[in-house]
């Protein structure tokens, strides 16, 4: 397959059948934007199945040459191959949650949702800096429109509190790239990978990136913008936002911050480390009072996604592997929970939680899906939730065993506030009329649940699949940033060799 | 002599052009306005083809009084495009608006304007300069007064004059000031004055008249602190006047200061550079700020204007060749992305035919019509310069620039200021894709050539132009190469 421009192809088909949609009927734009989703989805299998693990670490690589400043070029390694697999997976998922929902103009949202999957893919296959800004910068339109037309009450807060909030922080990377470029004299990322920045620069372009990514992230506390988007998005959209727009944030941390600026990295570890504990445990505590179903998973997703710092500042293989599993596992599984609320909102229009209760009774299929999600979500052992924040809190503790006794304590709020939600939503008694007579999932809702049931638990059993087309790129980069790998406090001590028998009396 | 001749060939056909079409208005009345502007059009037409010849040769006419240079040559495409679009979009505003009609003289005063912007950004002397900016502007006045039973327009033309003639004082104060102690009114000798002064004295005259030549060429380029008559006169003035203003006379105020700031006042650069700089700052952020509370799309466009300026004016704070190539290219998209959004100003019509103009008219346009809200929304995330749109190269190329120059705070600053002005931008996105319609909305004009020249604008700024980035960054280049 080589030579043949699959990653151009992927962003092509997205792009024509978003403009063909606005042509189309309703019915129509529907039926072309899961089609186009699906042959998205095709071709990123195809993606995978030709990637060859443990070989360049850059493939399918193309380019087009130079357009003006910046240059047409693509190409992904393990970790852009695993977020791509993510974005068309969860893409058609979002096209079937939104098919009966969303029922005004049909065109202009599928349009937009194809538009935001091109730049999704783009994000994750450009290997020019400016190219990669701008896919990363142009997600906010589809996204602000799509909040804005079709979200709740308060759409209009919500979109432009996410799109200033985030177009801040973006502008400021964008400065820190302009100097690269200028200090470096190249826009190509693999080289940039490569470049030892001046090491009091570092720290700024760090901060810079900083900016940018903490927001897409979410960190506390600039994740106030993301439960005000969730809440107000339509169901479809919450998917997208958690399942793969926070992953830009992380991305962006793994590709530029840690590698291009590992000295920087290390020397502000604590802030990350800080952040991402105060994350864990204040967003776990709101989440727990939370009456709104969407915003508990919302400040459910700003913890998690903690988890996915922490890892990712360890330094080391099992940190960064747990990071890129934890963005994986999260993007499923809070797509998941969202659809979830998403399939009892579409019944009753409702997110308030006391509105709702003894649902096992009456849908038991439905009890039995979301009971597994919320498993995940805590992260029992056996679905994708487990390995990550096992492997993550194991690379952690390396570094900082404060950061990772703190991070665990919001595990265990974690379970808590999913626990609870998930009582007060489906045991108790079926008291309320309305709920009565909500019927339980259909076919449509099976077929959207199901596949993604089936990944998490397949990443929950054998993360092998997922874990061995990064392993490559996660040793190039603990090898790239060994030389300013932080000292640990958890001060591991080599363990003795099992001594033979024979020879125990000779030890003094 | 022949050879200065050819080289201002495209201002000779201008001003024939004008003359003859004058004499033709005198005799030919009323009945001859549509002719006259196609005529008009035409005769622009053929200036921009005598721009091919030996107005673009780099050569110098009438011993160093004009530059028939890349960099003018450019500009006056710029220039004339922007004049004819104007000249198109008249006759049908004219045409369902009470009171007045288009009247015969309208494009021949474009026609005059045109050539006195030519003359703006090619000249090599201070008086040439100010004759070009004077007859440029006098056209400019009448025109804006041009609806004369509109109390508004005429309100807009009384207002444009009387600053517009302060402004031309301080500027030709600052003109004297400078010829007093250069000696000269020739753009190199100027510079050798400039050049002149020893490191570490001053030269208090040199540098007053380099102070008031500034602040009269911030009035014409509506940067702040110079901008107050720019949000009346855009309002005031018809709208396909003011889809001028923004335009064309923009490109040559630009264009000429950046003449005179690195051909006349290249030696004194770090002396021009704080008041660049400072003028820049202050027009991004107040054009962001005070566009925030208004009602009125063409007053809205206006602050659009003050700050695009900021924008463009970082590009010369760079004074580098690839600052200048960045204001070219800033100037080419803003243009586009105008002249844009000032069509779909002139679409918004009550079911009367009547202009409307208030912020809140566009409510639900996404819905009653489409496409227009599309082109709109085009033109607006562009303004704000959110990628993959044309004006996001644009702000990147002049902050490119900036930083190559060095000038790191204000490439911060000014990047974060463009998140205050990304505010209003969206918000008549907002009120178009959000907000419930009113009404049926626009009645279709049905007409052509506006509909065409929007459909060309928006596919410009779109991502598709990402195709002519390579050749205009070339041209750009080349444009700007030849002023140093």
């Amino acid at each position: 397959m080589s030579g043949f421009p699959i990653l151009s192809l992927m962003l092509a088909i997205p792009t024509v059948a978003a403009v063909g949609c606005l042509f189309l009927s309703p019915s129509g734009a529907r039926w072309l934007a899961l089609i186009a989703t699906l042959v998205d989805f095709v071709l990123g299998i195809g993606l995978w199945a030709n990637f060859d693990i443990g070989g360049a670490q850059w493939q399918f690589v193309e380019n087009a040459g130079s357009v003006g400043v910046f240059d047409w070029k693509l190409g992904i390694d393990g970790f852009a191959l695993m977020l791509i697999m993510l974005s068309v997976f969860l893409m058609p998922i979002c096209i079937g949650a939104s098919w009966v929902a969303v029922q005004k103009r049909v065109q202009e949202y599928m349009a937009c949702f194809l538009i935001t999957e091109v730049l999704m893919i783009g994000t994750f296959a450009a290997q020019d800096l400016l190219l990669f800004y701008i896919f990363f910068e142009a997600g906010l339109i589809p996204m602000y429109l799509i909040i804005g037309i079709w979200g709740g009450a308060n759409r209009i807060y919500a979109s432009y509190k996410f799109f200033l909030y985030t177009l801040l922080g973006s502008l400021l990377m964008l400065v820190a790239m302009l100097w690269m470029i200028h200090y470096t004299g190249t826009t190509d990322i693999p080289t940039l990978l490569k470049t030892d920045f001046p090491r009091q620069v570092q720290t700024w372009l760090w901060l810079a990136f900083f900016a940018s990514f903490a927001v897409k992230m979410p960190m506390w506390p600039v994740h106030t913008w993301l439960p005000d988007a969730h809440v107000q998005a339509p169901t479809a959209g919450s998917v997208i936002l958690a399942g793969v727009l926070l992953k830009l944030g992380g991305y962006g941390f793994l590709r530029f911050s840690v590698p291009m600026f590992p000295e920087a990295s290390s020397q502000l570890t604590w802030l990350i480390l800080a952040l991402s504990g105060i994350a864990v445990v204040y967003t776990s505590l709101v989440a727990l009072v939370q009456s709104d179903m969407k915003k508990l998973i919302a400040y459910s997703s700003v913890a998690h996604m903690a988890i996915v710092t922490i890892g990712l500042f360890a330094f080391n293989q099992q940190g960064i592997e747990g990071a890129m599993v934890m963005m994986l596992s999260h993007g499923l599984v809070s797509g998941a929970l969202f659809l979830c609320v998403g399939v009892i909102y579409d019944r009753l229009h409702t997110r308030e939680i006391d509105r709702y209760g003894g649902l096992a009774i009456n849908m038991p299929r439905y009890a039995l899906l979301f009971l597994f999600f919320t498993m995940a979500s805590i992260g029992l052992p056996g679905t994708s939730g487990f390995v990550a924040e096992f492997l993550s809190l194991l690379g952690t503790y390396q570094v900082s065993t404060v950061a990772t006794a703190v991070c665990t304590t919001g595990i265990i709020l974690g379970a808590a506030y999913m626990l609870y939600l998930y009582r007060r939503v489906v045991f108790g008694d079926l008291t309320k009329d309305d709920v009565r007579v909500m019927p339980d999932l259909s076919l449509r809702e099976i077929a959207l649940l199901a596949p993604v049931a089936a990944v998490v638990l397949w990443m929950g059993v054998y993360p092998e699949s997922f874990l061995a087309p990064m392993r490559g790129d996660v040793a190039t980069l603990v090898a790239r940033v060994e030389r300013a790998k932080p000292a640990g406090d958890s001060l591991p001590t080599a363990g003795h060799a099992v001594i033979p028998a024979a020879h125990v009396e000779a030890r003094p | 002599m022949t050879d200065s001749l050819m080289m201002v060939l495209p201002e000779e056909i201008l001003s024939i052009g004008s003359i003859v079409l004058m004499l033709i208005a005198a005799w030919g009345g009323q009945a001859s306005t549509r002719m006259i502007s196609w005529v008009a059009v035409a005769v622009l037409a053929g200036a921009m083809i005598a721009l091919l010849g030996p107005a673009s040769s780099g050569g110098v006419a009438f011993d160093g009084l004009f530059r028939a240079d890349g960099f003018a040559a450019f500009s006056k495409v710029l220039i004339y495009g922007a004049t004819a679009v104007s000249i198109l979009l008249a006759p049908r505003f004219f045409k369902q608006t009470s009171g007045d009609d288009l009247r015969p003289e309208y494009p021949v005063l474009l026609l005059l304007s045109a050539c006195g912007m030519g003359m703006m950004v090619s000249a090599g002397d201070l008086l040439v300069l100010y004759v070009g900016l004077e007859l440029q502007s006098l056209a400019a006045y009448v025109l804006a007064s041009f609806m004369r039973r509109d109390t508004r327009s005429a309100e807009a033309g009384l207002k444009y004059f009387v600053l517009g003639a302060l402004a031309s004082g301080i500027l030709l104060y600052g003109i004297s000031l400078v010829y007093g102690f250069s000696g000269s009114t020739l753009f190199p000798q100027i510079a050798n004055a400039y050049a002149g002064i020893a490191p570490g004295t001053h030269n208090f005259g040199l540098m007053f008249g380099l102070v008031f030549v500034f602040a009269g060429l911030a009035f014409k380029m509506s940067a702040v602190p110079f901008h107050m008559w720019t949000p009346d006169v855009y309002e005031g003035a018809p709208t396909p006047v003011t889809a001028f203003f923004a335009s064309a006379p923009k490109v040559a105020a630009v264009g000429l200061a950046v003449r005179v700031a690195v051909e006349a006042m290249g030696p004194a650069v770090d002396q021009w550079r704080q008041i660049v700089i400072f003028a820049s700052l202050a027009s991004i952020i107040f054009g962001a700020v005070a566009a925030i509370g208004q009602t009125n799309v063409k007053r809205l466009l206006a602050y659009s204007s003050i700050n695009n300026v900021g924008f463009l004016l970082v590009g010369l704070a760079a004074g580098t060749q690839a600052g200048v190539a960045a204001v070219l290219f800033y100037l080419t998209v803003y243009v586009v992305m105008t002249l844009g959004s000032f069509l779909v100003v002139l679409q918004m019509r009550d079911a009367d035919g009547q202009p409307v103009e208030t912020l809140a008219s566009l409510s639900g346009m996404s819905r009653t019509r489409p496409g227009l809200a599309l082109a709109m929304a085009i033109f607006m995330f562009s303004l704000a310069g959110i990628p993959p749109l044309l004006g996001f190269n644009a702000k990147l190329a002049v902050f490119n620039a900036a930083m190559a120059a060095g000038l790191y705070p204000l490439a911060v600053v000014g990047f974060v200021a463009s998140v205050i002005g990304a505010y209003y931008y969206l918000r008549v996105v907002k009120v178009m894709y959000f907000d419930e319609p009113i009404g049926d909305g626009f009645p279709k004009s049905g007409d052509i050539v506006e509909g065409g020249l929007i459909t060309v604008a928006a596919v410009f700024v779109s991502p598709v132009g990402w195709l002519v980035l390579a050749p205009l960054g070339l041209a750009t280049m080349a444009a700007a190469g030849s002023l140093f």
